[in-house]
């Protein structure tokens, strides 16, 4: 029988190892556990990975995303925006980036102003200008006003971005916590934008939970996931229980109202939530996707990620769990942006560059460890721990594999589309994808992008065929006599893929069945089966993929393969 | 003729015709004995020929000149007090889609209200419209019968001489409901079935619905036994079933009423098969919902999709208490089970409810879809549908009388075909490669299940059909879906051949809401359709390359022999 071994993964995965000697199971356990919750920064899989690269490349891997560019590209610096280094050595606000662009008309005291009555030091910096109407996305953390404080520079630095935006007599100061939280920030000295203090600001609430709230509706969505054989009613119930799809909904209202003002009313926008790190970047990083195309190809989602993630200090170490630490600073921030992502996927099939693979590829990230980009909570911290001279960047290697992540439906249009999602309820949808990613039996069993890619792969191989025998036939065309030479026909399809991320247990994939009920009496070589279906290994999970860890009785026999498998990683 | 006098109104100018995502258009609005026609001038027209068969319900109410948010309803013209306002109709389809109809006058709108009601009442089968339409290419005979009990038993023929084709049945003496011809094991004389039918309510003898070819089990189906509270027994329908099972062969009954129920059947006398009785036959209760119980949900469920109001809490809830997507679990479970019956555990499947035809009908044609990839092509789900639904005798017209918006509450309708359609929706999204058919294909069956120009789907049973002469009278749906010029459209581009046999996923994960029907009216589905597009556009140029490649290639193998010639006689 065996003693079995429950494992929870942060990527929602959920695997049943049955381990043959009890003894072999706890120290199994108790090496994971140790490993699952690293305490310093160099114990995780990033400083140790070597995938045997030229140092020169690994450089050059790191220079792939260049922020400055990107802000070329959008046409700052220009005659509103300018880069300052008022923040050169992280001494200004040492949660945000070292290169920042703010309107050309402040001055580095009313920056330095500014940010000392904001939260954290986060003063309104730019994170997106759309160049068709000089309107532009800024973005801070909540002011220190309590009940009556006021700052000048703070109002300076409002009235500059607002002056930035000829187009508009007005900026739309959006903050996206409920009315109620905001109320109870100004009883600590924080809170929000008075109208009457500011020229020309329009203030609205967005209403987007905490980081909390959306802990704990996660933790209900995944336990309406575990379910066994759960009826339609058990799983709709647990899932409005559960809040999250609300909470998607609410990021997603909130993300549409930015690219509106900004694209409809050409309104510039200040954004803030509390600190300016979670619901900020969710929103101003969604608004981005939906203003401009380029973010929706493969590698301008890579410069979105860092631009408004990573460089502007989204705490990716403390959210994702990385190290021991306070487990109420866990939340899944980054993980309700990537769904928000899929849902405009859903709903725009044809505007992505990318597919579903890239999404959870790079969800699968965050939490790996494997490379340095999501380590840390700041930018300041990643240079402290010297990231692009002890890991690898995730772009090359993703952007490498590029192919598989292609949409082959995407239509790349010569001019800029905003993107106009439908916000209805009927459109925000359960991701079996992301949550129920490895029980393959919920998946499709077939997919549409899978045979598209294979035709169009199949394409030019074929074409060029065509080309060959045409040109042979040419050859021949004087004699009017058919050609005659031999010619291979390569239409192999598939390369083999690059990476198994898990073995697949193909003689029983297709027959999988998940019958809610009925089966017991019917045979009990399927319950067999089932079991076997639902032990799932792990081959690339990092350690760090563990979320948790528990001994459970189970009803499953025995597997020596699984074992040894398992002990291979462990020694490596 | 009778229908002028049902139309108070013929002809009204000025009409605005608006429905979500559609731009309101001004013209003139007619009313013929079988459509209401619209026709909007200028520049984005609107023509609407919406057949009154369609209309599920209509409502009257008063323009309220502030503001159309209050809209009042009348209960009678109040003489000239509304002269000189206008009244908004609202037409709610069986299709699902809902109509604004505002027609000035009071007096005006009130009288067109009042002849299409009229008009939608009227149930005579032989005034409806089929046996009026007559489009100029369409023969009468094109695409009749694709698959009648003889085709199919000659199919089987060809695998098995077990069975043989028993006419039985011929003008309808021992079932009213099942067609003249019957396929039933070899070895059972007419006679047997004769005595056996009397055992089974409405004479629904069990006889073969499918043969699967990879293990010669078989599929078949029936009503319920009339056992009665006293546990009478017959010994042909005993000896009917026993030799379907050959020598350590196993059989399972599945019934699709709970145990209680089928306990409680019997009071009334019906009943259910007992172990002793019916030996090496396993009985399994399913319980699946019945008429009414579906019909409420389908009502809940579309007034849940129409009211896009909802926060996505409501949406859940409602989505959750409309119970839709339990029924089509329920079913889809039932039918796995069944079709794991026959393929895994290698024996032979009767199913039946109390009457059998509705939820067993729902089963054995699921069934077949998972088992059977002919079933899962167009022509092939063409036949499924004539076998299992049609001849089988599934009530169509009691079942179809209304649709989701309708006040009448008649007693018979209930979305059966519909949720069968919805349960192989689910199936062709979990295995989008599969299935020959797209959605699209599904939805016009949907619609013209429950409204229709072709007579393929009026009437209850073939008897009726023959009576009313449909097959002559009227043409049929498959000559429409078949013409080469309609075909394209239902077709699947990234269709291949999937000869295994499919499971669908049922957990709750899996399924999903068919927003292509319930939303279809509501929600916008551009970006799908230019997706599809793409989609298409990308097979297409595929087979292109790879049909011209392997003429080359034909070209190429074909050409040695005159090269050679060619050159020994240069030598």
């Amino acid at each position: 029988m065996g003693c079995p071994l429950l494992i929870h993964c942060k990527n929602f995965r959920v695997a049943h190892f049955v381990i043959c000697q009890d003894r072999d199971c706890y120290d199994v356990y108790n090496s994971l556990l140790r490993l699952s919750k690293p305490v310093e920064y160099e114990e995780l899989y990033a400083f140790s990975y070597n995938p045997k690269q030229k140092e020169m490349d690994r450089g050059i891997g790191w220079k792939m995303i260049d922020l400055r560019k990107e802000f070329q590209r959008m046409g700052v610096p220009n005659e509103h925006w300018e880069e300052t280094d008022v923040n050169k050595n992280y001494e200004t606000c040492n949660t945000y980036a070292a290169n920042l662009y703010v309107p050309r008309e402040v001055t580095k005291p009313t920056i330095v102003g500014s940010s000392k009555f904001r939260s954290k030091g986060r003063f309104p910096v730019l994170s997106y200008y759309f160049k068709e109407n000089n309107a532009a996305i800024c973005r801070c953390s909540q002011p220190l006003s309590g009940f009556s404080a006021r700052c000048v520079e703070d109002e300076q630095m409002l009235q500059a971005i607002s002056r930035s935006n000829p187009g508009s007599s007005f900026v739309y100061v959006v903050d996206t916590r409920p009315k109620l939280n905001a109320i109870a920030n100004r009883a600590a000295g924080k809170g929000y934008e008075n109208e009457d203090n500011y020229t020309n600001i329009r203030f609205q609430f967005v209403g987007i939970e905490n980081i909390h709230v959306m802990r704990n509706s996660l933790q209900k969505l995944l336990e309406v996931c575990e379910l066994k054989a759960p009826s339609m009613s058990d799983f709709l119930t647990g899932l409005e229980n559960s809040g999250w799809l609300r909470h998607i909904k609410a990021v997603m209202d909130a993300s549409f109202f930015l690219s509106k003002a900004v694209a409809e009313e050409n309104a510039s926008v200040l954004v803030h939530c509390s600190d300016g790190w979670d619901r900020t970047v969710q929103v101003c990083s969604l608004a981005g996707l939906l203003l401009d195309s380029y973010y929706r190809t493969i590698k301008g989602f890579m410069v979105l990620v860092e631009k408004e993630w990573i460089s502007m200090g989204h705490k990716f170490s403390q959210r994702c769990d990385h190290l021991e630490g306070d487990p109420k600073e866990i939340s899944p921030v980054f993980t309700q942006f990537i769904e928000c992502v899929w849902n405009l996927i859903e709903q725009f099939p044809c505007a992505f560059e990318f597919n579903e693979k890239y999404l959870l590829e790079i969800h699968d990230h965050i939490y790996s460890c494997q490379f340095g980009n999501f380590i840390g909570n700041s930018q300041k911290e990643r240079q402290e721990l010297k990231i692009q001279e002890r890991t690898h960047s995730l772009w090359p290697f993703l952007f490498e594999k590029r192919c598989q992540y292609r949409n082959p439906l995407y239509k790349p249009s010569a001019i800029n589309t905003v993107l106009k999602p439908n916000t209805a309820p009927f459109n925000f949808k359960f991701w079996c994808g992301m949550y129920n990613c490895f029980d393959r039996g919920m998946q499709p069993k077939q997919s549409v992008l899978d045979s598209l890619q294979t035709a169009m792969k199949q394409k030019p191989e074929l074409e060029e065929a065509v080309e060959d025998l045409n040109q042979k036939h040419l050859c021949l065309d004087e004699s009017h006599s058919p050609f005659a030479l031999p010619i291979k026909l390569s239409t192999e399809k598939h390369s083999p893929q690059m990476q198994v991320l898990h073995v697949s247990h193909d003689n029983t994939e297709k027959d999988k069945i998940q019958l809610a009920d009925g089966m017991e009496t019917i045979s009990d070589e399927i319950e067999k089966t089932k079991n076997v279906m639902e032990s799932s290994f792990m081959e690339q999970s990092t350690s760090n993929h563990i979320d948790s860890l528990a001994l459970v009785k189970l009803n499953v026999q025995g597997d020596e393969e699984h074992l040894e498998i398992f002990q291979d990683k462990l020694e490596k | 003729m009778e229908f002028a006098e049902l139309i108070k109104t013929w002809k009204v100018d000025d009409v605005v015709v608006s429905r979500p995502l559609l731009q309101p258009a001004r013209g003139t609005l007619c009313l013929t004995s079988h459509h209401l026609l619209f026709s909007s001038r200028g520049a984005g027209s609107l023509e609407l020929c919406l057949l009154i068969r369609n209309i599920d319900a209509i409502e009257k109410s008063v323009q309220n000149l502030s503001g159309y948010q209050t809209i009042k309803c009348v209960t009678e013209p109040d003489g000239d007090r509304f002269v000189g306002s206008s009244g908004i109709i609202t037409v709610k389809c069986k299709d699902l889609c809902i109509w604004y109809l505002e027609v000035p006058g009071m007096e005006e709108c009130l009288n067109i209200a009042s002849s299409i009601e009229a008009l939608s009442s009227l149930e005579s089968v032989a005034h409806m419209y089929p046996f009026f339409y007559r489009p100029k290419q369409a023969s009468l005979q094109q695409g009749c019968d694709p698959c009648t009990p003889q085709v199919q038993f000659t199919k089987l023929s060809a695998q098995t001489s077990n069975w043989r084709l028993s006419y039985v049945n011929q003008e309808f003496r021992v079932c009213a409901s099942y067609p003249e011809a019957a396929i039933v094991h070899k070895s059972i004389d007419d006679a047997t079935l004769r005595t056996a039918a009397k055992f089974r309510q409405g004479g629904r003898f069990p006889v073969l619905s499918y043969y699967h070819t990879s293990n010669g089990m078989v599929i078949m189906r029936s009503s319920q036994p009339l056992t009665g509270a006293n546990g009478k027994r017959c010994r042909e329908d005993e000896s009917l079933l026993a030799a379907v099972l050959g020598p350590g062969m196993k059989g399972y009954i599945i019934d699709t009423r709970s145990l209680q129920a089928a306990h409680q059947a019997r009071v009334k006398g019906g009943g259910f098969e007992s172990k002793s009785n019916y030996p090496n036959w396993k009985r399994l209760h399913r319980a699946m919902d019945r008429s009414r119980v579906l019909q409420e949900s389908l009502m809940k469920l579309v007034e849940a999709c129409n009211d896009q109001s909802h926060s996505i809490d409501r949406w859940l809830s409602k989505l959750e208490a409309s119970k839709w997507l339990s029924h089509v679990k329920v079913i889809l479970t039932t039918a796995c089970l069944a079709a794991q019956c026959v393929d895994r555990e290698e024996a032979c499947v009767l199913i039946h409810g109390s009457e059998g035809r509705d939820s067993t009908l729902q089963l054995t044609s699921l069934a077949q879809l998972i088992l059977d990839p002919d079933c899962r092509t167009i022509s092939g789900f063409q036949a499924l549908i004539e076998r299992e639904w049609l001849q089988a005798g599934h009530p169509f017209q009691l079942r179809c009388a209304s649709s989701a918006y309708s006040h009448a509450r008649l007693k018979h309708d209930a979305p059966v075909f519909l949720l069968f359609l919805d349960c192989c929706w689910q199936m062709s999204i979990q295995f989008p490669c599969s299935f020959q058919f797209n959605q699209h294909f599904l939805i016009t069956l949907f619609e013209h299940a429950y409204a229709s120009c072709f007579g393929t789907f009026l009437c209850n049973t073939e008897e009726e059909r023959l009576m009313l002469n449909v097959k002559r009278q009227t043409i049929s749906i498959w000559s429409k879906i078949n013409s080469p010029s309609e075909r394209e459209q239902y077709v699947n581009p990234v269709y291949e051949r999937n000869d295994l046999v499919i499971w669908p996923s049922v957990a709750p994960q899996s399924l999903q809401l068919w927003q292509g029907l319930f939303l279809r009216w509501i929600q916008s589905a551009e970006h799908q359709t230019e997706a599809y597009a793409q989609i298409y556009h990308i097979m297409a140029h595929s087979r292109k390359s790879t049909q011209a490649n392997s003429e080359m290639a034909t070209a190429n193998k074909e050409a040695p022999m005159p090269r050679c010639q060619d050159r020994s006689e240069a030598v």
